[in-house]
């Protein structure tokens, strides 16, 4: 009785917290796992584990030893890291790259800066494209989508849709017809995953599943994926309309690469997106149009982890001069 | 090769035109200073406390070429060295001014003062301030979430097991962050005094004598015992609360022994011989008594 | 799709407990302390001295200044003390202490009838109001009458009725909505006549349908008081929420409601402003809702100002063993309780314990930037940046970010997923920041 806690208002929570909505994103990640796994086959289930254990490991270790405060490993941000930075590489990737990678996401993209809350670049991405510059040829020999096997670092290999239109552009070929020859899967096949490429990132339908969850439980709001994906459209459609010879249809951007598992998971990190529904709706844009300009005039394959880096660096500036609607 | 040139003579003529255009912007928007600002800026310590009242270092330097006195300025991290360093500088007098520390004057220990409730909310005293009361029944004592603590640049004041503020003698510079930070105005820059020996009553409660007890057993129930046993009036009561005035005081220290309550401290005196009863000692003998030591 | 305002807002569990429980009339307690600063502004200069004998409704304190308001004695009986009680917050203030003798009320209360007020002008309303020393009963406490005269240059258009209650737990409004309608659309009437203007609306949240259909049945007799359904959402008792929720009109940002020519007054205030002009009745008592998870009775009981909360706790079956805090208010903007002695005050809309499951906070964690405080808050600012800034000082930056427009009302803290105390800080910031600005314009 003589014993009454005392604050100030407000005296209930809405009982949210870092963990309901850290592991909120690992639920919705898993459809896309589910999918990897059946057309990678094991090497999807060795490359995950052995990212999300390194980067707890990395994560307990820095904050146990060098930063010497209490570890936080549980509160989930790195387990996403972890999930995300193997999504993001390909499924017959050697063991020693991921552990490489989880100490450049953990090490340098999060706790360089302090920790969770503090970085300023998404730390999955920060690992994947050190790993990509670093080492260019393991990133980027794609295991097939073969459906469920047991092979890991020996996987039968190809081209993804992404290498294909780099090598129609450069070719100088019309880029649709460089497509049909060489053995494009067709967009239906892009939209189930069934085409080589990181493991994580195929299946659009399943990411797609995650996001709908995500907007459900209220983790995230629609604003970027939402506007990622119309400003890819609508860009890549500008192009697309004006040479049809040199840019491909903007469906292709839509259901190719990383650009699904990047816009719903990656580009949406609270960290590093901006805070009010405008700034997010600028940060949008800017991915979009960075994604396909990379992609359609860049050296890489693949635009989306560097457009989000991009934008991330940007998210500060956005914060600043983007102020939320104010009330009158 | 010819790359090589190109990229060569373009940065180069860059930097040039960029040069041209730095001179004359710098020309048209020089601010005239006075260069002596920079000298006595040189003089001072540099830890942009603002203990002396002005925005930093600087703002100090500029104020005091502008005076012509030196009248109320002061370092409190260089003190009287510093000061007539600079009033060296410029030609000037300086007033010479005692030195200081930050005392912290509250009893209420967790054994002294009961808690009768438990704070839950962001830990910052002036937010516990604004809110109610604080944690026990006084309404005038610590709160204990250490915004002074947080004020002090100089590390030089800690929470102690407690609850309680402690001042670090060797490195307060008596630059007044804490005075300002204390939402309850707990703190106080005194005197230093010979030897850095204090007596100073160690409460602020201006609660009546009662309630003041029933909240902390070592607060100044404002009796007035302390001000009968001063033979040079330094002590004054008012509103319930003993004060001691540091330059009237000659650290007798027959108030300590007076309180009722130990609401009076004295700090860094030898300890006391327990002397037969005699006569009380003549405030001269006392006062040379002090010189002696 | 019901109205609602534009930006922000939360949904916390509305936990409406004592909704279903008839007022009930609080014994007169043996002893009554009333608090001389119930409303904001000056507080109120005693009128009796110890010893004197007072009778139930007389007045004890006159208004202190222009933004103050009249005491009245609550009870008969003697005045034991005119001195300093410790309050809610444990602070003392001062206070009469009167014991209570019998029930003896002043002649000129009309208790059982309703004295004729359609012959009054709209001055005499107005001074009915201020000498019954009505405050608004919502929990800001400003003083009815000023806020009934417009400072001049500004016309009133409408009269919004707050009938909103969106605070979980409280229910004392909707109680008074239900059981008190007639008395309700009498009052809007008078407040119509005083503010001059012929319209009102009454918004309440659709959480109340038995009081909006209740409402909306007495009112389509009436000429042009309309019953506002509006969406459930905190805090669309908010003043600013509410005149945008239920006319669609935004108050600039400074400015006071009469700038889009709307004045609000809470169901309490509608009520005790009926009482003081038809019955001639000061604001002596008002309904208090006691409730609480563990609470083995949650009800709504019509109390003396001045009765100690311990006596309202003990009517509602005792404080629960599990209690951890007591807050005068609901539990988004409520204030905790030091001293559950201290007595209710005419501001006191419901006494809320609350048990140790729902009571401690989480520690702190670090920001996580998830931009939720940011959507929540309801008036579009930026809670965690103001947050930062506030324990950072930098008061210029706070101004230019807008702190003064916060309304305290916690969104940002509610649903912070990292339980950082954000409204705890920005309201020292604000504070700091509106001494700051104070001192400039002297």
């Amino acid at each position: 009785m003589d014993k009454l806690l005392i604050s100030p208002s407000p005296h209930i929570h809405s009982g949210d917290s870092i963990e309901r909505n850290m592991y909120g994103v690992l639920i919705a990640l898993i459809p896309a796992f589910i999918c990897s796994v059946l057309f990678f086959g094991i090497g999807a289930i060795i490359v995950t584990l052995t990212s999300v254990v390194a980067c707890l490991f990395f994560e307990y270790v820095i904050q146990k030893f060098i930063l010497k405060r209490q570890p936080t490993i549980w509160d989930g941000s790195a387990l996403i890291t972890g999930v995300l930075l193997a999504f993001n590489v390909p499924s017959n990737l050697p063991v020693w790259i991921i552990i490489i990678g989880a100490l450049v996401a953990i090490g340098i993209g999060k706790m360089s800066f302090g920790g969770l809350g503090c970085n300023i670049f998404n730390p999955a991405l920060v690992g994947r494209v050190f790993l990509l510059i670093s080492f260019p040829v393991q990133m980027t020999t794609w295991p097939l989508a073969e459906g469920f096997h047991s092979s890991y670092v020996d996987a039968a290999t190809g081209a993804t849709p992404l290498s294909l239109l780099k090598a129609a552009v450069k070719s100088g070929e019309s880029v649709n017809t460089y497509l049909m020859d060489e053995g494009f899967v067709g967009y239906g096949n892009m939209l189930l995953g069934n085409m080589g490429g990181s493991l994580g990132e195929v299946a659009a339908f399943a990411l797609l599943i995650g996001f709908a969850y995500m907007l459900i439980r209220k983790i995230i709001t629609w604003h970027i994926p939402v506007t990622i994906f119309l400003t890819v459209f609508i860009f890549g459609g500008i192009l697309n309309v004006c040479d049809p010879e040199q840019f491909v249809n903007p469906l292709f951007h839509l259901l190719s690469g990383g650009l699904m598992l990047g816009a719903i998971f990656m580009a949406t990190d609270y960290v590093t997106s901006p805070m009010s529904h405008k700034g997010m709706i600028i940060y949008g844009v800017g991915i979009g149009i960075l994604t396909v300009l990379i992609r359609q005039f860049g050296a890489y394959p693949e635009g989306m982890s560097f457009a989000i880096l991009i934008m991330n660096a940007f998210t500060p500036l956005i914060n600043r001069y983007c102020k939320p609607k104010r009330f009158a | 090769m010819s790359t090589l040139v190109i990229t060569i003579i373009s940065l180069c003529a860059i930097g040039i035109v960029s040069a041209v255009i730095l001179y004359f912007v710098a020309q048209k928007f020089k601010v005239e200073e006075d260069p002596r600002i920079d000298i006595v800026e040189g003089l001072l310590p540099g830890a942009n406390c603002g203990g002396c009242g002005y925005p930093g270092c600087r703002g100090l330097a500029e104020a005091a070429v502008k005076s012509d006195t030196l009248d109320g300025i002061l370092c409190p991290v260089g003190g009287a060295a510093t000061m007539s360093k600079i009033a060296e500088a410029l030609g000037r007098e300086v007033s010479v001014q005692a030195p200081k520390i930050a005392v912290v004057r509250c009893n209420g220990t967790c054994d002294n003062r009961p808690r009768t409730n438990r704070y839950d909310g962001a830990q910052s005293c002036a937010i516990m301030h604004t809110l109610y009361i604080g944690e026990t029944g006084c309404a005038f004592g610590c709160l204990g979430c250490g915004d002074c603590v947080n004020a002090c640049q100089f590390d030089a004041i800690h929470m102690d097991e407690n609850g309680l503020p402690v001042v670090d003698e060797e490195k307060c510079v008596a630059c007044g962050a804490c005075v300002k930070a204390c939402p309850r105005g707990i703190i106080e820059l005194r005197n230093k005094g010979p030897k850095n020996r204090r007596v100073f009553v160690s409460c602020v409660s201006k609660d009546k004598g009662a309630v003041a007890r029933k909240a902390c057993k070592a607060a100044c129930i404002g009796c007035g015992k302390c001000a009968k046993e001063c033979q040079f009036g330094a002590i004054t009561v008012e509103n319930n609360l003993a004060y001691i005035d540091f330059n009237k005081c000659r650290l007798c220290r027959k108030c300590v022994s007076a309180c009722p309550t130990g609401a009076i401290h004295e700090v860094n005196f030898p300890p006391r011989k327990v002397e037969p009863e005699k006569a009380p000692s003549t405030p001269v003998e006392e006062e040379k008594k002090n010189e002696q030591l | 799709m019901l109205k609602t305002f534009k930006i922000g807002g939360v949904h916390p569990p509305e936990n409406k407990l004592s909704a279903g429980e008839k007022i009930q009339v609080l014994p007169v307690p043996e002893q009554v302390v009333i608090l001389l600063n119930q409303h904001i502004g000056a507080p109120a200069t005693p009128i009796v001295k110890k010893g004197d004998t007072v009778k139930t409704g007389q007045l004890i304190a006159t208004a202190g200044g222009f933004v103050s308001a009249n005491i009245h004695s609550s009870v008969s009986g003697t005045v034991v003390a005119v001195d300093s009680v410790p309050d809610a917050a444990g602070l003392s203030k001062p206070a009469i202490t009167i014991k209570t003798e019998g029930d003896e009320w002043m002649p000129e209360i009309n208790r059982e009838g309703e004295a004729a007020w359609d012959t009054l002008s709209k001055e005499d309303i107005v001074k009915a109001i201020a000498a019954a020393g009505i405050v608004g009963m919502g929990g800001a406490t400003f003083p009815t009458q000023v806020k009934l005269t417009p400072p001049p240059g500004n016309k009133a258009e409408f009269l919004i009725v707050n009938g909103v209650e969106c605070e979980p737990y409280l229910t004392s409004d909707h109680r008074v909505m239900l059981e008190k309608g007639e008395q309700i659309i009498v009052g809007v009437q008078m407040l119509m006549k005083a503010i001059g203007v012929s319209k009102a609306v009454i918004g309440i949240e659709n959480n109340k349908k038995d009081a909006i259909a209740h409402l909306q049945q007495l009112a389509s007799t009436q000429t042009g008081i309309e019953v506002c359904p509006l969406q459930v959402k905190y805090p669309q008792g908010g003043e600013k929420q509410l005149i945008q929720a239920t006319t669609g009109r935004a108050v600039p940002s400074g400015a006071l409601p009469i700038a889009v020519g709307a004045i609000v007054q809470n169901i309490g205030t509608v009520l005790a402003v009926y009482e003081a002009v038809a019955k001639h009745k000061p604001l002596i008592e008002r309904i208090v809702t006691i409730t609480g998870k563990s609470v083995k009775h949650p009800g709504n009981y019509l109390c003396r100002i001045g009765t100690p909360v311990s006596k309202l706790i003990e009517a509602a079956g005792g404080m629960p063993e599990d209690t951890v805090k007591v807050i005068g208010g609901g539990p988004m903007m409520g204030r905790a309780m030091v001293n559950v002695d201290s007595p209710i005050t005419k501001g006191t809309s419901g006494i809320l314990l609350i048990n140790e499951k729902e009571g401690a906070r989480r520690p702190m964690r670090s920001c996580i930037r998830c931009g939720k405080c940011v959507s929540a808050c309801p008036m579009g600012l930026e809670p965690y940046l103001l947050a930062r800034l506030a324990m950072a000082n930098l008061l210029e930056r706070l101004e230019e970010e807008r702190v003064m427009d916060c309304i305290e009302c916690g969104s940002c803290s509610f649903t912070c997923p990292s339980a950082r105390p954000l409204l705890d800080y920005i309201r020292l910031g604000k504070g700091r920041t509106g001494a700051m600005i104070r001192n400039r314009k002297k």
